[in-house]
């Protein structure tokens, strides 16, 4: 064990610092605030320029083109979570990477500059009405017609693709090979004809999902990210890419700052909630859970600056984080009582009315990106080698 | 020893579940919710010819003259459907009031009314159980001035009743001068909170309550009895379609009530959710049959159906994967109204520890 970075990591945070502290002040709102929102296209361009961005993307394809380094992005993230200023974002954290590993020159030329730059945004059409655990059941056809893909189908639950200027989508372009190896992976606009998408609301309120409809929809065969058929193993880089980011240890430990400041300021019959001692032990559990799953991070963390598997460690983040999310979101609701369940732009609502916000949406985390039921599967299959459930005819 | 319910308390239950099934579906709740209304018109009609705004007041003044016991079956019944409609301030904890602390002219003045459904009270208590946005109300000779936080029913109520910073309890006009109502948007948009704003508004005491908290207090505990019976009403919707949903869905070939992860998040709210039924049930009965008893199992049942609640809110709700974090099914009604059972008359932490204050233990 050596908590102490090496004095090129601990210069390099301090650049970081004086960076923030120099330009803070041009960071769109507060990283504290209601997740999902834009970031500004210059803050991203600045971030870029300094190599806090897109940090490891080629600089031909308009990242900062830094040999890649686990712990002085770490680092970069740990300080811009400490100051609560807004980090950059990499573009899209699912297709970027997807692209870099697996897609053809032309693809990263033409969709990864923008992309990092926050000028083209991206949705997932991935699940389908009969296919979200089950995501290789999915029944959405892609046919060849001379230098065509024609897709017919239905995507469901789509994040964002309302506003998304893409769509990263799997299709089944191979309906007689098994169902894992039928699957393609394409890329297309979501104004090309014959998409319709309708939102659909979520219990929050917001309508951010939508169901996406697609008749005769033609997109050339040059969408395609890897071969056909191989979509499936595709789809499988973008998930990694995206379980890495739910449950993220930095998140929690800004949130459950939140929560200290709220019991320290917040009173009941004139008391503040810090001095309940029954509020302030589900505080103190709540830190200790946070804290092992913060070192957690960092333990992964080594084994990755390693180019090692990190296995249990790893599995264990998007179930544990977003539980431990959504466990601190029920908790501040508690604190508030009677004003937790203020919603809606309601007078004498706390912080925006985010509690509820988070309660829910962290619950909806627990659910995408794979159920915490599936997360358990895997956790007993992969990590721990238990045996694979029996599987029914056909599955 | 007979530990059930009668069967004339069976025949209640089953009359109003039958007759909100058939007239308050989803879809009623829904564009009630939607048009911003917590009292659906024929709902409230409908209840008022079953007898259900008279429940708990004596026959002599126009009510059924039931006990603490069928109201709780009542309102199980309505968290079921989330019924927009008053109920937990407007027919059970003002007419407790009143009944408890109220003169004989009073109760012949308010009740009769209460019961024939032509007058909403709104009620507001908060401030004896916890105060954070007010000071409470307080009281200048016969007039009251203050603030008073999500009074129950409160919107669009025609009469009010609040505590003052001592427990007595008042009456007053809610169109009286001073009085200002404001709407409180919650989570939750099947009920109505308001904050009353009184500026040395006339109000009118139940002298039975000045100088002696018991009012007050069985005022609480019956409306705590009453959210933790709506809450297990909901409970048991959403533990239903829960597995009415796992019985359906198929993934993987297989419906996904036959994966062992799905069957035991069924299995463990059911386990968890039936003994609420034997603690409500109790709780409520030793309302009027054992006084000593009630204030404590009040708390204990208000605080532990919010916990069970708000695990069979998740639970059902991950059931359903990303069908349950839409609007399309509506679970997030049921949803929703556990979580205002849960945080209104005391979150639970508060309400345990005046368990044990109520034990002695503190
Ligand atoms: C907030 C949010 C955002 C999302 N964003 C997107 C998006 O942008 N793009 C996209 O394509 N999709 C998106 N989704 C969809 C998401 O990936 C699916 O909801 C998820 O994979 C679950 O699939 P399902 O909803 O069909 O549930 P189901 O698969 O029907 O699951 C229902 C229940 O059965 C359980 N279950 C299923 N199979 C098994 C098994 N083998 N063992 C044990 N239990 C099992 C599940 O755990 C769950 O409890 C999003 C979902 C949410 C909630």
């Amino acid at each position: 064990m050596d908590l102490e970075y090496s004095e090129e990591y601990q210069a390099f945070r301090q650049e970081v610092v004086r960076f923030i502290a120099d330009h803070r002040h041009l960071a769109p709102g507060n990283v504290a605030r209601r997740p999902g929102e834009d970031v500004g296209i210059s803050w991203q361009k600045l971030l870029i320029e300094h190599g806090y961005a897109a940090r490891t993307v080629p600089a031909e394809y308009g990242g900062f083109g830094a040999e890649p380094d686990i712990l002085k992005s770490h680092i970069i993230a740990e300080e811009f979570a400490r100051a609560k200023v807004r980090p950059g974002h990499s573009g899209d954290n699912r297709l970027v990477p997807t692209l870099l590993e697996l897609g053809t020159e032309a693809q990263k030329k033409q969709f990864i500059p923008p992309t990092i730059r926050g000028e083209m945004s991206w949705c997932q059409g991935y699940s389908e009405p009969g296919s979200g655990s089950d995501l290789a059941s999915l029944g959405t056809r892609a046919e060849v017609d001379g230098d065509d893909f024609v897709i017919n189908g239905q995507k469901i639950w789509t994040s964002g693709a309302k506003t998304a200027d893409m769509m990263f989508c799997l299709v089944r372009t191979e309906p007689d090979a098994p169902k894992h190896q039928g699957i393609s992976y394409l890329l297309f606009p979501m104004d090309t004809p014959g998409i319709d998408v309708r939102p659909l609301l979520q219990m929050t309120g917001d309508a951010h999902f939508n169901e996406v409809f697609f008749t005769d929809v033609r997109v050339p065969t040059s969408s395609i990210v890897g071969k056909r058929g191989e979509g499936w193993f595709v789809a499988n880089a973008t998930l990694k890419h995206e379980r890495g980011g739910l449950g993220d240890p930095h998140a929690a430990e800004a949130r459950f700052h939140e929560i200290v400041e709220l019991m320290q300021h917040e009173t009941v019959d004139g008391m503040r909630l810090m001095d309940h001692a029954v509020y302030r032990d589900r505080l103190l559990k709540l830190q200790a859970r946070m804290l092992s799953m913060k070192f957690n991070g960092m333990r992964v963390l080594t084994h990755s600056s390693r180019g090692e598997e990190a296995g249990l460690p790893r599995w264990i983040v998007k179930l544990m984080g977003c539980e431990l999310n959504h466990q601190m979101a029920a908790m501040a609701i508690d604190l508030l009582g009677e004003l937790g369940i203020l919603y809606d732009a309601s007078p004498y609502l706390r912080d925006g009315g985010i509690w509820q916000h988070r309660y829910m949406l962290d619950l909806g985390l627990i659910i995408g990106g794979g159920t915490a039921q599936i997360q358990k599967n895997m956790i007993g299959e992969r990590a721990l080698g238990l045996p694979k459930e029996p599987k029914v005819e056909g599955a | 020893m007979e530990f059930s319910l009668t069967e004339e308390q069976r025949l209640l239950q089953d009359s109003v579940s039958r007759f909100l099934q058939a007239e308050c579906p989803l879809a009623r709740v829904r564009e009630a919710a939607e048009s911003g209304s917590t009292h659906v018109d024929n709902v409230w009609s409908g209840l008022t010819d079953l007898g259900i705004h008279g429940i708990v007041i004596p026959e002599e003044q126009g009510g059924v003259g039931l006990s603490l016991l069928e109201a709780c079956l009542v309102a199980e019944a309505l968290g079921n459907c989330v019924v927009p409609v008053p109920f937990v301030g407007s027919s059970v904890m003002a007419p407790i009031a009143i009944l408890a602390a109220g003169t004989d002219a009073q109760k012949e003045r308010f009740l009769p009314r209460i019961a024939a459904g032509q007058v909403v009270f709104g009620v507001g208590v908060t401030e004896q159980i916890g105060r954070r946005e007010s000071e409470g109300i307080s009281l200048q000779g016969s007039r009251l001035s203050g603030k008073a936080m999500f009074v129950l029913d409160g919107v669009d109520a025609d009469q009010l009743i609040v505590a003052d910073s001592s427990g007595a309890l008042h009456i007053i006009d809610a169109d009286a001068r001073g009085v200002t109502t404001g709407k409180l948007k919650t989570i939750d948009r099947t009920r109505a909170v308001a904050e009353v704003l009184l500026n040395d508004v006339e109000a009118e005491v139940l002298p039975g309550s000045v100088g002696n908290r018991g009012p007050l207090e069985s005022t609480i505990d019956a409306g705590r009895l009453i959210l933790a019976a709506d809450c297990l009403g909901a409970s048991q919707n959403m533990l239903d379609q829960s597995v009415a949903y796992a019985k359906e869905r198929r993934q993987f070939n297989r419906v996904i009530g036959s994966f062992q992860a799905v069957k035991h998040m069924c299995a463990d709210m059911a386990a968890e959710l039936e003994p609420c039924r034997a603690l409500m049930w109790y709780s409520a009965h030793v309302y009027t049959a054992i006084p000593d008893e009630a204030r404590l199992m009040a708390c204990h049942a208000k605080a532990h159906l919010a916990e069970v609640g708000q695990q069979i809110a998740r639970t059902s709700t991950e059931v359903h994967g990303g069908m349950g974090f839409t609007d399309l099914l509506g679970l997030h009604y049921w949803f929703k109204r556990i979580g205002f059972d849960r945080q209104l008359l005391g979150a639970p932490e508060l309400v345990r520890e005046e368990a044990a204050r109520i034990q002695g233990w503190v």
